[in-house]
């Protein structure tokens, strides 16, 4: 769809001439350059024209709109908007809106007319939100679809985040604004989970000793038995200390402590369905 | 009728339900108004802003059901500023303060804050009912409140409404004392919901006929929730993705066998194509599906399903399915009644996929059809006047031409003479809704024919004042009127002020009247509030968001044109709440 720049925005590379009557603004080929006035006749041949061939060299210009629409101000101009630049109709009040004259499908760009389709926000944004990366079949589902909406829980000063452990069926919550280094994540992963690993231990039958609660530790670099990984807003699985700590704060969404020897790209999928899903 | 006793007159309008028809009889004399005032139960109020509550209560003082419409339509498509008004708050209080025996609030389009539904949660021992379609400014902690204090609720239905979620864990506050749930509908809700409190509550509901869950309701939480209740009647699914190979899936299916009732399925807000075929044992009694909001199905799939829906009366479909989708309707579902199909890419490349063929082989087979609103890429006049010729019966006819100045692509020809078909050939028709290239002569057709219409929406349609006046003289039973980005002006608005005190409003944007046409009106109506909104110095983002508005005076220079007039007849005078951008003149 043909859309207008009146703010100089970038926009469609599209020719729009709407009859104006202030200032006369010409809106070029690259989108949003001004200039006033009669240009040089070699412009002026490369810019397309609406009015009879050889007729008056009357310039459309574009009303100083603020934010108005293409549409409001065309429609508000015209007494016939005619899409068909070949009609014959007169021509003498009124443009055609698309400009560079052909119909059918033109691919529209991302700056529509304000309210149009009238459809409402939510059925606006279905296709944004909704995944169309679907997989055919089971169980290689990339994403749990579920996950993918829920929000790190602000409570106030406190960022908490889901964090479950590979093995351990009780999850924690973990509150980042507490931390402010992956150094500190790291260490309150061991915190949260190193009695509930232990006591897992104890729930297969081997004896209970002190000695059984191992600090857990590594999880930043690898070289420990378990790995940080963090699911962000696109519900993507990110090993946890690529970017740095304000940014990782802003797009976790929760983390998962994975075992070190496991982790592989399939694998990813294959711990999620077996762990079943990962929703309250 | 005068010889007898009151007693015997109220048994007798008893009978009489309908609003319009109760009005009536309010007119007939003053016993008649009298008797009727005094036993009203249920009152419909069109705009909030047209009477105040106090009048109401005074009028109706057995009201037990409240029907209130807030803003106007044209909101749902963000053409109405965020804070212009519709604010429930105040009726609540004066329903409240008044002690009147509520029962059912059925809102629409209107402002309803937390305080709102706390206040009816602890105003009302008998209340039952809460509807509330696409309103706004409440959050989950509201619902809290309704849930936990209305004891004897029967009905809470959320319908696209936008909720805030506070994580309040609403549903965990329905008490273990709560068996009464008739209709549950939260599938506007985006946040989480505790899957085991839903379970158990479904479990308790013995009445529980309609079921519309959100997103966070997973195919394994679905399958439980079924299993306690196969009485359901209507049912609105939320996530609906699992592997079909699993015991869940395999659960889910033999469930669904035992759902004998449901009639009517909706939802699939996430859906994976394969798992489509554990509904098909449902679909031979549905009459109404609606797979608008579940996007990522293929048309092959949309097609097997509807193969199953024999006696389908409404059909609420996205684009996707394609004109050669709609074939497939036409010949399966000769109950349609109602279609909708919407579009799936509203701003994409136009992969047409639906055109004018599909709504022409609906017409050759669903001679029933009586309700359309039909999103596509381009429309013919041919195809409307066959339309019109097979389906003479429609009521509510919504044609929305994704470019909506597009002309007859056959012909290059305006799209008048398609929709004077169908206003001529439609003679119940009581909703029309326009698109396409269109000039004066579809208004005057319009203003002809279409004597049953009730609301007329127009956009980038006309070329002169004559349109609007074609249709303000002719249709007698015009009650709305919405028109933006059209060329009507001042004399158009000023041609019959007395028409706007037959209707119930009026809703002008980027048209060209000027600020002194609607002073005039004003003037020469007090019966009227003509609204200026202007937020025309916000971008369209702040605009929505709240921004800083600035104030609209009626000073200012009368030739200026007005970028969105509303008027409406009241007999409230100016409203008190109005916000800085919007002016009554």
């Amino acid at each position: 769809m043909d859309g207008v720049t009146g703010k100089g925005e970038t926009g469609p590379k599209f020719f729009c001439f709407v009859q104006g009557n202030s200032k006369d603004y010409l809106m070029s080929g690259d989108g949003g350059s001004s200039r006033k006035g009669a240009s040089s006749s070699e412009e002026r041949t490369l810019e397309l024209k609406l009015g009879p061939p050889g007729g008056e060299e009357e310039f459309w210009a574009i009303k100083e709109y603020g934010k108005s629409s293409y549409f409001s101000h065309v429609a508000s101009v015209q007494k016939g908007i005619n899409n068909n630049m070949n009609s014959g109709q007169k021509f003498s009040a009124d443009p055609a809106p698309k400009a560079n004259g052909s119909s059918g499908s033109q691919k529209r760009t991302a700056s529509p007319v304000m309210g149009w389709p009238p459809i409402r926000s939510s059925r606006r944004n279905l296709s944004s939100s909704s995944s169309l990366k679907l997989p055919p079949k089971f169980p290689h589902v990339v994403q749990d679809k579920i996950s993918l909406e829920k929000p790190a829980e602000n409570k106030g000063k406190g960022l908490f985040v889901k964090i479950n452990m590979e093995g351990v069926p009780i999850g924690r919550k973990v509150n980042l604004k507490a931390c402010d280094s992956y150094e500190k994540l790291a260490s309150s992963v061991d915190q949260l989970f190193r009695g509930l690993l232990a006591a897992q231990w104890d729930s297969t039958g081997i004896e209970t000793k002190q000695d059984n609660e191992k600090p857990i530790s590594g999880v930043l670099d690898g070289s420990g038995e378990y790995t940080l990984v963090y699911e962000d807003n696109e519900g993507d699985m990110i090993l946890v200390g690529d970017v740095p700590w304000d940014m990782f704060v802003s797009t976790v969404k929760r983390l998962h402590v994975l075992k070190s020897s496991e982790l592989s790209a399939t694998n990813f999928n294959q711990n999620k369905q077996e762990k079943g899903s990962f929703k309250t | 009728m005068n010889y007898f006793p009151d007693e015997v007159i109220e048994q007798v309008f008893d009978y009489v339900t309908s609003h319009q028809d109760r009005n009536s009889i309010s007119l007939v004399c003053k016993s008649w108004y009298r008797i009727e005032r005094l036993s009203r139960q249920r009152v419909f109020i069109g705009n909030c802003y047209s009477i105040s509550p106090d009048k109401v209560i005074e009028r109706f003082p057995a009201i037990r059901s409240l029907s209130l419409k807030g803003k106007p339509h044209f909101a749902d498509f963000n053409l109405v500023p965020y804070d212009w008004g519709g604010h429930v708050y105040p009726w609540i209080v004066a329903m409240a303060k008044s002690k009147v025996n509520l029962e059912e609030i059925r809102l629409k389009r209107m402002v309803v804050s937390d305080e709102s539904l706390e206040l009816i949660s602890s105003s009302f021992a008998n209340f039952t009912s809460l509807v509330l379609v696409s309103c706004e400014g409440f959050t989950t902690n509201g619902l809290k409140a309704v849930a936990a204090n209305c004891s004897l609720l029967r009905e809470l239905d959320l319908q696209e409404n936008e909720v805030e979620d506070h994580r309040s864990q609403w549903l965990n506050h329905f008490p273990e004392s709560s068996t009464s749930l008739v209709t549950l509908n939260f599938s506007c809700l985006k946040g989480e919901i505790n899957l085991a409190a839903l379970e158990r509550l479904v479990a308790r509901s013995p009445n529980l006929k309609t079921l519309r869950v959100n997103r966070a309701v997973t195919l394994d939480s679905l399958q439980k929730i079924l299993s306690w209740a196969p009485q359901l009647m209507d049912l609105g699914v939320g996530s609906f993705i699992h592997d079909p190979d699993s015991e869940t899936f395999y659960k889910l299916k033999n469930t669904i066998v035992q759902c004998k009732s449901i009639t009517s399925l909706s939802g699939f807000l996430e859906v994976a194509p394969y798992c489509l075929p554990a509904i098909y044992p449902v679909c031979s009694n549905l009459t109404s599906l609606n797979l608008s909001y579940a996007l990522g199905i293929p048309a092959s799939e949309l097609i097997k399903l509807i193969r199953h829906c024999k006696r389908l009366q409404r059909l609420w479909i996205l684009d996707c399915i394609g004109d050669k989708g709609l074939e497939v309707v036409a010949s399966n579902c000769k109950d349609l009644q109602e279609l909708r199909v919407f579009p799936s890419d509203p701003f994409g490349a136009g992969n047409t996929v639906v055109t004018e063929e599909g709504l022409v082989a609906i017409s050759f087979g669903c001679k029933k059809l009586n309700s359309l609103l039909y999103f596509c890429h381009q429309m013919t006049n041919a195809a409307l006047i066959t339309v019109a010729n097979n389906c003479p019966n429609f009521v509510r006819f919504r044609l929305c031409i994704l470019d909506p100045t597009k002309a007859d692509p056959l012909t290059q020809q305006p799209l008048d003479e398609g929709f004077g078909a169908i206003v001529q050939s439609c003679k119940g028709l009581k909703r029309l809704s326009l698109s396409g290239l269109l000039t004066d002569m579809v208004f005057l057709y319009i203003g002809m024919y279409a004597e049953q219409l009730e609301m007329l929406s127009v956009a980038f349609a006309g070329k002169s004042d004559k349109g609007m006046i074609y249709v303000l003289n002719g249709c007698k039973k015009l009650r709305k009127l919405e028109v933006r980005d059209s060329p009507f002006g001042d004399a158009a608005l000023l041609a019959d002020p007395g028409k706007y005190e037959t209707m119930r409003s009026l809703w002008m944007s980027s048209c060209e009247v000027t600020l002194g046409a609607c002073k005039a009106l004003a003037r020469k109506m007090p019966m009227l509030n003509v609204e200026i909104i202007d937020d025309s110095e916000l971008t369209v983002d702040e605009a929505l968001c709240g921004g800083a508005p600035v104030a609209v005076t009626a000073d200012g220079d009368d030739k200026q044109k007005v970028e969105k007039m509303y008027l409406y007849r009241t007999l409230a005078g100016p409203r008190n709440d109005a916000p800085e951008f919007v002016c009554t003149l």
